[in-house]
């Protein structure tokens, strides 16, 4: 059976490293109807936090941009939250999602982001086109019981 | 809003982080880190991270990057601490195997 969407929020925050915080806390508010565990909301928080981060730290190096965030709730306790940018793209994919890979030169980030995306998620599609921008697309069944 | 104390004891530095470590928090936990490092030039630097209530992959990078400038002094560093979902995080990235993660009793 297909399930249905049963709620969606859109919004577009520019690439400020001090929106970082209120996207996840955003993401996390809005899911909360769907009663996720607070490991559950844990996770989610981490993980927009992690998408959110790419963009201003590497989508948007050069310039600041606009964030796109999208979550879907549907009716058998998935979530999906998609987090896409128009900034500068990924050369190679699969190396970026590498753990441990990071074109950071000061030795302050740790090129786990990825990694902490795939773990904490059921799902994690990026798709990257250069010049074009990134998008993100990550999926979360959340363990609820049915009535 | 960051926040960090430091207690230092002998040549021991303790320093606790609160609240949040995200890519935006972390310049400044970092540039306040290390001015205590460079300044009191301890031989070991513990990182006492029982009050983060967040912390995503700019922790490890923050934690990491500690690491390097500890090894440039010449002291040791290590990790006190953490909450479960601190230490998943670090585990993950298996950076317990150069910053050793250590438990004071309550």
């Amino acid at each position: 059976m297909k399930s249905k969407v049963i709620n969606e929020m859109n919004m577009v925050i520019p690439s400020y490293s001090v929106n970082e915080s209120y996207a996840r806390y955003a993401v996390s508010a809005f899911v909360a109807q769907m009663d996720p565990t607070v490991d559950e909301l844990g996770d989610i928080r981490t993980v927009v936090s992690e998408a959110v981060t790419n963009c201003v730290v590497h989508a948007y190096r050069d310039a600041p941009g606009k964030i796109y965030i999208s979550v879907k709730c549907y009716d058998d306790g998935k979530l999906r939250v998609k987090i896409r940018d128009k900034g500068c793209g990924i050369a190679d994919v699969k190396k970026a999602m590498e753990p441990l890979f990071t074109t950071d030169t000061t030795g302050e980030r740790g090129g786990m982001g990825f990694a902490i995306m795939e773990s904490f998620t059921d799902k994690l599609t990026v798709r990257s086109s250069l010049g074009f921008g990134t998008t993100v697309t990550m999926t979360k069944c959340l363990n609820i019981v049915r009535k | 809003m960051e926040e960090i104390r430091t207690v230092t004891t002998k040549d021991m530095l303790t320093v606790y982080v609160y609240g949040e470590i995200d890519h935006h928090s972390a310049k400044g936990i970092r540039t306040q880190i290390d001015r205590y490092i460079l300044m009191q030039k301890p031989s070991s630097v513990r990182l006492e991270l029982s009050g983060v209530t967040f912390m995503d992959s700019s922790g490890l990078g923050l934690i990491m990057g500690r690491y390097a400038l500890c090894t440039d002094v010449g002291c040791s560093l290590c990790v006190l601490n953490p909450t479960d979902a601190v230490a998943r995080i670090i585990f993950m990235a298996g950076l317990e195997k150069i910053v050793p993660i250590e438990r004071t009793q309550k």
